[in-house]
């Protein structure tokens, strides 16, 4: 029981001990808040600007769940048809893998010159850099179907649209949820750096702004609003995966 | 040799259709007319095929047997006979029509269960009717019809009480009767089983030889048997073909009239110890010849 709750505090408990030691560190070697701020004055800090941070953080919250809700829809589609198709799979693969190692901030100038600064680069920014991972977790799920499991189904007649909603979109599910995890703070990473550069609003402008004002405290409090707010929408996928696919993960539960 | 067992013939090379029992058309149930199978065009033009010269009659209703060593075509056979591959030459007759699709009056087990992990017992057992016809149109208005019937089935293989456990709650042994139960749900005329109880302990296993015994007894569909289990085979096909290896093709039929119904205590006389005992001299005549080859 108590080894149990060890474990489950695990992550609060180094969350504080960090926090100590670097507050400890920035107060003994009286380090200048305009170098290296102290926890305790990033928290007057966040404190002090709260309406301001909780505008820009509402921003890149909303630009960057759009940017996630298309890569859902595209990574899905697009996951679909590599994976339940072997010519789409040898013609795409290649191909994509080529395109998720281009570093998507170099994307941001061109996406502006198309799109202008504001919402549009940020949204397509954070679609282009989250959409990999759930394309390639759909496919792999349904690619690596038993093939016995479809001959049960052949024999009886089931057509390729058959095996593929019964059998292959189910048990693609936890490869699903287990990408959206990945997905969304990647999600929030395209959005700020798109933000840095190619936005007048948002955690990413606010990051900017501070920084070029030596406003150090006030840039760490953009940097942990965006780390908490990827760490909530982390959680919560991990909460419905853990709910809807329950029998993936039994072994971790039995024990 | 005992008055319950005949004799069992040698095929020679070629077709061997003459040799078996005249059979009214019928009678007949499944029927391969001089079969060669390939698996592509250019093992084709080769002349390597994965099955060759397969000549069987099976009657109505048979529980037949398929044994011999690993990767000699057992599994091409099976896929022959459910028409998920065609022929490259000859013909597969089943049910007095010629085969060139998947037949859908078909039921399959593995050795692996290939239960859905995400669906219960019974909900995996209900899979078949949610796609084939005429299930399939009516399965949202007779659901609770055919979740009926699939719970009849379970009780009847002795998982009563499970149909809402989940697969990975259940025993292999548990996990391959709801296997089998699946794969008899739409009623199927033919039955086949890739060596569903390879994975199993030996009490296990015989369990199921009953399960399956008892099952086949009530309804009488045919069964095509593919095992490495000799005894298996005995106890309970009603004829037994042994297949020899690349190329595949059935070189022993030795019909088995033990008799019916069969008790696991028959496995003890001599009369069942004879027949395995020939079936594995076949077989052991095969592998010396491979050795011999590869030599």
């Amino acid at each position: 029981m108590n080894r149990k709750w060890l474990e489950r505090l695990s992550p609060l408990v180094l969350l504080v001990l960090i926090v100590l030691l670097w507050e400890l560190i920035c107060r003994a070697f009286n380090v200048s808040e305009f170098i290296f701020p102290s926890p305790s004055a990033i928290w007057t800090k966040l404190l002090e600007f709260h309406s301001v941070i909780a505008q820009h953080a509402w921003r890149t919250f909303w630009v960057t769940m759009v940017g996630f809700a298309i890569s859902i829809v595209v990574g899905v589609l697009l996951g679909f048809l590599i994976g339940s198709s072997r010519l789409a799979y040898t013609a795409i693969y290649p191909l994509m893998t080529a395109f998720n190692a281009l570093p998507k901030a170099a994307f941001i100038p061109i996406l502006v010159v198309w799109f202008g600064i504001g919402v549009g680069p940020a949204v397509l920014t954070a679609f282009l850099i989250s959409f990999f991972p759930i394309t390639v977790n759909i496919a792999t799920g349904l690619a690596t179907l038993e093939p016995e499991l479809e001959d049960v189904l052949r024999v009886l007649g089931a057509k390729r649209w058959d095996v593929l909603t019964k059998v292959g979109l189910p048990r693609s599910m936890p490869y699903f949820w287990g990408s959206l995890k990945v997905a969304i703070t990647l999600a929030f990473v395209g959005t700020t750096v798109s933000e840095m550069t190619a936005a007048n609003e948002g955690i990413g402008y606010l990051l900017i702004s501070a920084g070029s004002s030596m406003q150090m405290g006030l840039a760490f409090a953009g940097l942990l609003v965006v780390g908490a707010m990827a760490m909530a929408m982390y959680e919560l996928f991990s909460f419905v995966e853990k709910h809807t696919t329950a029998w993936a993960h039994r072994g971790s539960q039995n024990h | 040799m005992s008055a319950s067992v005949t004799e069992s013939a040698a095929y020679p090379a070629g077709p061997i259709g003459a040799i078996e029992p005249t059979l009214r058309a019928d009678q007949l149930f499944i029927d391969f007319r001089d079969v060669w199978l390939a698996y592509n065009d250019e093992l084709l033009a080769k002349e390597q095929f994965a099955v060759e010269a397969i000549d069987l009659k099976v009657r109505q209703g048979e529980f037949i047997a398929i044994v011999g060593p690993s990767g000699c075509g057992k599994s091409t056979f099976m896929k022959l006979a459910t028409g998920l591959r065609r022929p490259s030459r000859g013909q597969v007759i089943i049910d007095g029509r010629e085969v060139t699709g998947p037949l859908k009056i078909s039921g399959m087990a593995f050795q692996a269960p290939s239960l859905l992990p995400w669906r219960t017992t019974l909900d995996n057992v209900l899979l078949p009717l949610e796609i084939v016809e005429p299930y399939r149109s009516q399965f949202r208005q007779k659901r609770a019809e055919y979740a009926e019937r699939a719970r009849m089935l379970l009780r009847q293989v002795g998982l009563g009480g499970y149909e809402d456990k989940f697969p990975w709650q259940l025993s292999g042994g548990m996990q391959q009767r709801a296997s089998i139960c699946r794969a008899l749900i739409h009623e199927p005329k033919m039955l086949l089983l890739d060596e569903p109880f390879g994975a199993l302990d030996a009490f296990t296993r015989e369990e199921l030889w009953c399960t399956l015994r008892d099952l086949w007894e009530a309804q009488r569909f045919n069964v095509i048997l593919v095992t490495h289990d000799l005894r298996e085979s005995v106890f309970l096909a009603d004829t037994v073909y042994v297949m020899s290896k690349s190329p595949g093709r059935f070189v022993v039929r030795r019909e088995i009239d033990l008799p019916r119904p069969r008790d696991l205590e028959i496995t003890y006389t001599p009369e069942f110890t004879a027949v395995v005992h020939e079936l594995r001299g076949h077989i052991g005549a095969m592998r010396k010849e491979g050795a011999e080859v590869a030599q």
